[in-house]
């Protein structure tokens, strides 16, 4: 209350209330408004507090390595899922083009002989143009993303599995395309390359969210389509540009992969689908569109794998890593509609 | 007002359906240089479908439209904008996650200069942030203070400043305007008012679409009557009564071509 000394009549109570300092709740929405991967940050650090408080050999570099690689290929894939959940949509045929991705790049090379290099570059055309499909449904037959990528998951896993003919490729040690399971080591961190290209994937992708136009398109679009057509942007664009990126992404997943298991799989990464999501939505990206950050789904997939590898350690039943999962999907999903409801 | 120059924006024929409803129906419309031209008219009186078309919000089904005098085709709203024609929406057309300045600039965004910008695409945040303090500035729209503020933060007056800003900084020969001051105190409104006659005065051609008949007769030059999807005449504050635009409007009366 600002009372003048020359006895002039106060400010309107209402305007007053209105200037009244902002209360703690209100300093914590306003944060996360603009820092939407900090709660999943402070989720992760208390895991790793917690983790490492059960058992000390949590902090070990080599169980920490593990955890990097292990994280790789969901990760690489939930960079690819952020981009499209940012633009409203979602993708529940991203784990399956990518299975279909890596045995593409390892056949080429098992049956066909072609270099490796040529192969991965075959492999991620196939996992554009997979992308691209989904993404012309979405935008010319203007199905919704859940329909269409609920239709292509079977599409993509049936062409998968007759392609292979139930059979698994190896290839053979020192292969070009295993060289994303090779250990670089980093004093007693040993990671793989594929936790480095994921890392790079990330910077890239990040880099294009807040630093470029068509990052900003892409927010704009997935907060409001309408108004974003009206501001000039041209939606449709934006939007099959996004599954067309995240079909990159997908194709380094499938890389990484591919280094994981040592050729092609057809049974590998089934559940990639829902763990990309799963690492988005944890992350703090919104699955209403327009709100969230790539480093989320990082934050995101390293929580869920930092639960697995905790829990394991601790001596605990593995159940409460699946049971945790899904508090924190839940958890998640409520912080952000509190952030989306309530106004500054 | 000019009557004597070409019309820089022209509407001839329009014919708009919406399924069996009809939203507009063989409607003319000429905007000269340096005027401000209202639209009014009672709600669904084809007064929005109008300059959605004028905007390139919507393709007219017939008639042709014409910038300078020469026929264009707008097939999207980009199309009004290349050739000058700025357009603030009635449902505010901004994203609510972006900041002010991103708002301003959605869709034509400045990149840096140098390898950062033509190689990497970066932006020159600083500069739009810059930029639009300018413009807000210059425009004297004095309730947005902080420009790095997200739009969905904003009250209903601040947005609606916010998209006339837009509109008043790249607009180069048009600016639409579809009810700005619905949404807003009686500060704002004169706010609003004054831009559109700085507007006027920079030269611009104004359309202003409005309810407010007090508004409407302070700030226009001429007053196009939308009624039932057709023109009912073009009358201008001089000639005629705020009684006579709303008996003309609810079809009380009938104006007589002079």
């Amino acid at each position: 209350m600002t009372i003048s000394i020359d006895g002039e009549a106060a400010p309107a109570t209402a305007e007053d209330f209105l200037n009244r300092p902002p209360t703690v709740a209100q300093r914590v929405h306003s944060v996360l408004h603009r820092q939407p991967a900090l709660s999943p940050a402070v989720v992760l650090i208390l895991a790793g507090v917690a983790f490492g408080l059960l058992n000390s050999r949590f902090y070990h570099l080599q169980n920490l390595s593990l955890v990097a690689q292990q994280v790789a290929v969901v990760g690489a894939l939930a960079a690819g899922q952020t981009l499209v959940i940012l633009t409203a949509g979602i993708d529940l045929s991203i784990g399956a083009v990518m299975v279909l991705s890596s045995l593409v790049m390892s056949k080429l090379v098992f049956d066909q002989h072609l270099p490796g290099a040529a192969a991965l570059l075959v492999g991620a055309a196939i996992a554009i143009l997979a992308q691209a499909v989904n993404g012309l449904l979405v935008t010319r037959i203007k199905l919704p993303p859940f329909i269409v990528t609920l239709g292509t998951l079977s599409v993509f896993t049936a062409v998968t599995l007759i392609y292979a003919k139930g059979q698994t490729v190896t290839l053979q040690p020192g292969a070009f395309l295993l060289w994303t399971g090779n250990t670089v080591s980093l004093g007693a961190l040993h990671l793989t390359y594929g936790v480095l290209l994921m890392i790079g994937l990330y910077i890239v992708i990040g880099f294009a969210l807040r630093y470029t136009a068509w990052g900003r398109h892409l927010y704009a679009v997935g907060d409001d389509a309408e108004a974003s057509r009206l501001a000039g942007i041209s939606v449709n664009r934006v939007l099959l540009s996004a599954y067309m990126v995240a079909g990159l992404a997908i194709a380094v997943a499938a890389w990484i992969l591919v280094g994981r298991v040592g050729g092609g799989d057809p049974n590998s990464g089934l559940n990639a689908n829902l763990e990309s999501i799963t690492a988005v939505v944890i992350g703090g990206t919104s699955l209403f569109g327009g709100r969230g950050a790539v480093l989320g789904s990082l934050i995101g997939a390293l929580i869920v794998q930092v639960f697995d590898n905790g829990l394991a350690l601790a001596g605990l039943d593995p159940n409460y890593q699946v049971l945790a999962v899904g508090l924190l999907v839940i958890a998640a999903v409520s912080v952000d509609q509190w952030i989306r409801s309530v106004k500054a | 007002m000019t009557q004597k120059a070409f019309p820089i924006l022209e509407a001839r024929g329009l014919v708009k359906l919406f399924g069996r409803v009809v939203g507009l129906d063989d409607v003319d419309l000429a905007l000269y240089p340096g005027e401000v031209l209202a639209v009014i008219g009672d709600n669904g009186a084809g007064k929005s479908t109008l300059i959605k078309c004028l905007s390139g919000a919507l393709v007219p089904d017939r008639g042709g439209i014409l910038v300078n005098g020469a026929e264009v085709q707008f097939k999207r709203p980009q199309d009004a904008r290349d050739a000058g024609i700025e357009t603030v929406y009635q449902n505010l057309a901004v994203a609510p996650a972006l900041d002010i300045a991103s708002n301003l600039f959605l869709a034509r965004e400045i990149r840096r200069k140098g390898p950062l910008g033509s190689v990497l695409r970066m932006l020159d945040t600083g500069e739009m942030k810059r930029q639009s303090a300018d413009n807000i500035k210059r425009l004297g729209i004095s309730t947005l203070q902080n420009i790095g503020q997200a739009v969905e933060t904003l009250s209903g007056g601040q947005r609606q400043a916010v998209a006339v800003a837009r509109a008043a900084a790249f607009g180069s020969k048009v600016v639409i305007l579809d009810e700005p001051t619905a949404a807003l105190g009686v500060r704002e409104t004169a706010q609003v008012l004054r831009l559109v006659r700085d507007l006027r005065a920079n030269g611009l051609a104004v359309i202003l679409i409005s309810h407010n008949m007090p508004n409407v007769f302070e700030v226009a030059d001429r007053i196009h009557i939308q009624r039932l999807g057709a023109c009912a005449g073009v009358i201008t504050p001089k000639t005629h009564s705020m009684e006579d635009a709303v008996a003309i409007m609810t079809g009380a009366r009938k104006l007589e071509r002079t």
